[in-house]
């Protein structure tokens, strides 16, 4: 399957066809042209109970355009490159900018501060597109048969996935910006299945899953030890049950505390600042979590899976510390909300093929505290150790928090019982400042990843007391 | 059907377009996809055109406009799927699709294929006489005009309005080996508007919207269900001012009564995946195993129907090319059937349901929920109310999650109520409820008179897939379910 490698040559092919869009819109009357181009390639399989469940190949390649006109915008997309179907769509992008109404914050960026270099990250591995099904179909296999082969209480199993994704992206715009690059990213995850009969009248099933995923393939975990971590995980919750309404400590695991370290972000970009849709919006300098907390994006980190050479609006990209012991710092920014708050951009913009630049996220990362992970458990008394939370329960604007929780009951510093169906909940302004431990265990297994810690207390609602 | 179509929004594989795919064509790679001994396979066309459009400060912001096409072809060989998809619909491009989804049945022996291709009737459940697409954009340009100003007008404390205004029209040229033939052409609208209001340090944000199959007819006087943009702006606006006094919400288990329309969701997340069959061929649900079984409160009669005249969820034809129909899926708390695509009904020995759908053609069918209603019961919904003495009135919902696995759900309020004897008294915030399908399903023991078809806002994800759908309920109370507040 080296059919499947992203060369130098097909960077340079969409290099060539943004390029040609950017002139082809100038051409139909636009101010300014931005220009994406994606082309990728997936490969997915999936096995269940041994057997092959789905095989899916495939590629496919996409244009977005986004045109200026006297500050009224337009964006388009289509999937069909020839070049009289893109006179057509630039002809019709410019129609469409007609329509809408100048808008004085939507101007092309200041051509200095543009990217004249892409940095080679290291974000593509060869060895990922040298897969084939039947290699990926064997390793989805040998993943679930560990999980199966674990424990007899894996009775069922919903199935193992060996998935990669190719692609190679491309952006020209009419300021000047041309610029390519590629990417690989493969992941396995193993779902294994358990009857939970621990209460013989109501018997519940219980699933869990673990994973591994990265740019490299050599770095991703052997399809054994995933398969035994998952079905360790979801053994772990048979006999779960809810627990009394209460305040009390809670600690996070990495796999959620990486989630609630995303959600920072939703309150800490630029658009949500200037929409008014953040409980922190007028608090940059201020104390707005716990010293314990410094939070850094950073797309720069080689062969990371977030990292990225310049951001969706051309300009270089760069390390930009969110949270600094605590302290907001300067909220991340695409080159138009920051205009509209009227600062300069953080070359935080993402943009897909169909839409608008807006501010993304690419490595988000909260530094790791001095205090073993086992430390951390033993020095709480009682509380809710989470492993996963549910639902969508959190308001930006206001901050409150109120999510579903499953976990285990921390006792004497230990992990007793396995909790669900209950909720924790407090405004985010006090989760944050209630960080009180930080454990040493991060690990950058996704773009977005935090250690262990510890919130003081928030409200659990559970059984009735 | 609509017929009014100008050229640019039909599909270049529809009869005269420039691609145009014949019985003939299909048949030639239906037999390239079987040549490597699939069991199955199908060819999914499609084509869609969607626009939108945004105001966000008072001006229109930005409009969008998107064309997709392409083909995905899917083998099967046993319970395993092999899967390809191209972006082109040149002759080598489908062909090479065509033999890489066959790959999966590899080994399995040539076997010559012709099939005699029939199309399958369809009826209309699209309410559409004009698509919003063929009408000038500045119609749609003064209705998020009239939505802003409405949602300002209302209360002086509403400093920021967004207001925006989505379409589509899909079409669908569907060949399957086992000799059917079927199209559609799928309208879609949907118009939205948020509110952020302001007072002193307080603020709060509200959302309206609505849509479904049907034109701009959907905004005008006389129409079925006519929600105007005004109103949907309104809408937001007083959410947003209402929940300004919203206070902690208490923790713990009570009552709860659900308001009638969009609480539907809950029953969605809590007990209509666990009804899909694909979880159920697996025993993966829950609800594995129980036919036949009392899965609910007497009360409850539960069904998925497709066939629901302009709503969100509705579909002439699935996605595998069965006709949409109407599904009985609980009948007096007695789980009597589940939604099926084609390889569960045939696990199952029975006829599909027409509920195998997918995003795109990029992705093969799943059984999925189209329009999925609890019906309505007896009570009187203020009767309802009035019979809780403390607990809490759900009315806006602003999302879910279910574990298919167990039950296991949880949904977010974006507005609520507090009920103190009988009366609903103050505006809760944050406020979470937690529990299990089939146990909260039990504590239904009130239910209004009052069904009500959700408007057309949800889409509905799974395995990575969006589909819209659609959601309806009466008035209903639970007995008891966890609330998930920050007070004691």
């Amino acid at each position: 399957m080296s059919g499947a490698q992203v060369t130098e040559a097909t960077i340079q092919e969409l290099r060539d066809v943004a390029q040609l869009a950017v002139e082809l819109a100038k051409k139909a009357g636009a101010d300014h042209a931005e220009v994406l181009v994606r082309d990728g390639t997936e490969l997915t399989t999936k096995v269940r109970l041994g057997e092959p469940e789905l095989v899916q190949e495939a590629g496919s390649r996409a244009l977005g355009l986004r045109v200026l006109r006297g500050g009224r915008r337009a964006v388009t997309y289509t999937s069909d490159l020839r070049r009289e179907a893109l006179e057509a769509l630039c002809a019709e992008t410019v129609t469409l900018a007609d329509l809408a109404e100048p808008d004085e914050f939507a101007l092309p960026p200041d051509p200095a501060l543009l990217a004249t270099s892409v940095p080679e990250l290291d974000l593509y591995d060869p060895a990922v597109a040298e897969v084939d099904a039947a290699w990926a179909l064997r390793q989805a296999i040998a993943g679930e048969a560990a999980a199966r082969g674990y424990d007899k209480r894996v009775t069922n199993s919903e199935g193992a996935t060996w998935s990669r994704v190719l692609g190679a992206t491309a952006f020209a715009t009419s300021g000047g910006f041309l610029g390519g690059y590629r990417g690989s990213y493969a992941s396995l995850v193993v779902e294994p299945l358990c009857d939970d009969t621990t209460d013989a009248e109501n018997p519940k099933k219980r699933n869990g899953y673990w994973w591994s995923a990265s740019r490299f393939l050599r770095e991703i975990e052997a399809a054994e030890a995933i398969g035994l971590e998952a079905a360790r995980r979801t053994v772990a919750t048979l006999g779960a049950r809810p627990v009394e309404t209460q305040e009390c400590p809670i600690v996070f695991d990495p796999e959620v505390s990486r989630s609630i370290i995303g959600t920072v972000f939703s309150v800490a970009n630029g658009a949500a600042f200037w929409r008014k849709s953040s409980y922190l919006v007028g608090k940059e300098g201020e104390v707005v979590a716990s010293p314990l907390v410094t939070l850094v994006d950073d797309p720069l980190i080689p062969r990371a899976p977030g990292s990225r050479p310049f951001d969706g609006d051309g300009l270089p990209t760069r390390k930009n510390v969110v949270l600094d012991k605590g302290v907001l710092g300067p909220v991340l920014c695409d080159v138009y909300s920051a205009r509209k708050l009227g600062r300069q951009s953080t070359g935080s913009a993402g943009r897909g093929v169909g839409g608008n630049p807006g501010p993304t996220t690419s490595n988000l990362v909260m530094q790791a505290g001095g205090m073993k992970r086992e430390e951390l458990l033993r020095s709480t008394k009682r509380g809710l150790y989470v492993t996963s939370l549910m639902g969508f329960g959190f308001n930006p604007v206001t901050g409150d928090f109120s999510r579903g929780a499953q976990g285990f009951w921390i006792e004497g510093g230990e992990l007793t019982f396995p909790v669900s169906e209950v909720t924790i909940a407090a405004s985010f302004d006090d989760i944050l400042k209630r960080i009180d431990a930080v454990a040493d265990d991060l690990q950058l297994r996704s773009s977005t990843a935090a250690p262990t810690f510890r919130v003081s207390h928030m409200m659990l609602a559970g059984l009735s007391r | 059907m609509l017929t009014t179509l100008p050229p640019a929004l039909r599909a270049p594989f529809s009869a005269g377009g420039a691609n145009a795919i014949d019985a003939q064509i299909a048949n030639r790679l239906l037999a390239l996809a079987l040549e490597a001994g699939g069991d199955y396979a199908d060819l999914y066309f499609e084509f869609r055109v969607s626009a939108d459009y945004v105001l966000e400060e008072e001006q229109i912001r930005t409009l969008g406009r998107g064309i997709t096409l392409g083909l995905g072809v899917r083998v099967t060989k046993g319970d395993a799927t092999g899967y390809a998809y191209c972006e082109d619909l040149a002759w080598e491009k489908m062909a090479h699709a065509a033999k890489t989804a066959g790959q999966i049945a590899a080994g399995g022996g040539h076997k010559p294929v012709s099939v005699d291709l029939q199309s399958v009737p369809t009826p209309s459940f699209y309410a559409v006489a004009t698509p919003s697409l063929v009408v000038p954009a500045q119609e749609k340009l003064a209705l998020l005009r009239e939505a802003d100003k409405a949602a300002r007008a209302y209360d002086p404390r509403i400093v920021k309005v967004e207001a925006s205004f989505a379409e589509s029209i899909k079409e669908v040229l569907l060949f399957t080996s086992d000799g059917r033939m079927a199209s559609d052409v799928q309208p879609l609208m949907r118009f939205g508007a948020r509110a952020v209001a302001e007072d002193g340090a307080k603020r709060q944000a509200g959302s309206g919207g609505g849509g479904g199959r049907y034109g701009m007819e959907y905004f005008h006087e006389g129409a079925a269900l006519r929600r105007d943009a005004a109103a949907h702006g309104r809408e937001a606006a007083r959410i947003a001012i209402a929940m300004l006094d919203a206070r902690d919400c208490p923790a713990g288990e009570m009552p709860v009564v659900l308001g009638a329309g969009d609480s539907g969701i809950l029953l969605h997340e809590a007990v209509g995946h666990g009804l899909e069959a694909d979880f159920n061929r697996k025993e993966t649900s829950n609800y594995s195993g129980q036919i036949g079984k009392q899965v609910a409160s007497p009360l409850c009669t539960v069904v998925d129907d497709a066939t629901i005249s302009g709503s969100r969820g509705a579909i002439n034809v699935d996605d595998e090319g069965y006709a949409g129909q109407h599904n009985l899926l609980i009948e007096n708390g007695v789980l009597v059937g589940y939604m099926h695509d084609r390889l569960s009904a045939k696990h199952f020995g029975i006829k599909p349901t027409g509920n195998g759908r997918r995003e795109s053609f990029r992705a093969m069918p799943l059984p999925r929920m189209t329009n999925t209603s609890l019906l309505g019961g007896k009570d009187n919904p203020e009767d309802i109310i009035k019979s809780v003495k403390r607990g809490v009135f759900a009315k806006r919902f602003s999302g879910g999650q279910v574990n298919i696995s167990n039950g296991d759900f949880t949904f977010s309020l974006s507005e609520s109520y507090l009920i103190e004897d009988g009366k609903l008294t103050a505006p809760l915030k944050g406020v979470t409820l937690i529990g299990n399908g089939p146990d909260v399903l039990r504590k239904v023991d009130m239910l209004g008179a009052d069904y009500e078809l959700s408007d057309g806002i949800w889409t509905c994800g799974k395995d990575g897939q969006s589909v819209p759908v659609n959601v309806g309920t009466p008035t209903v109370r639970i007995a008891s379910i966890k609330v998930g507040g920050t007070q004691a």
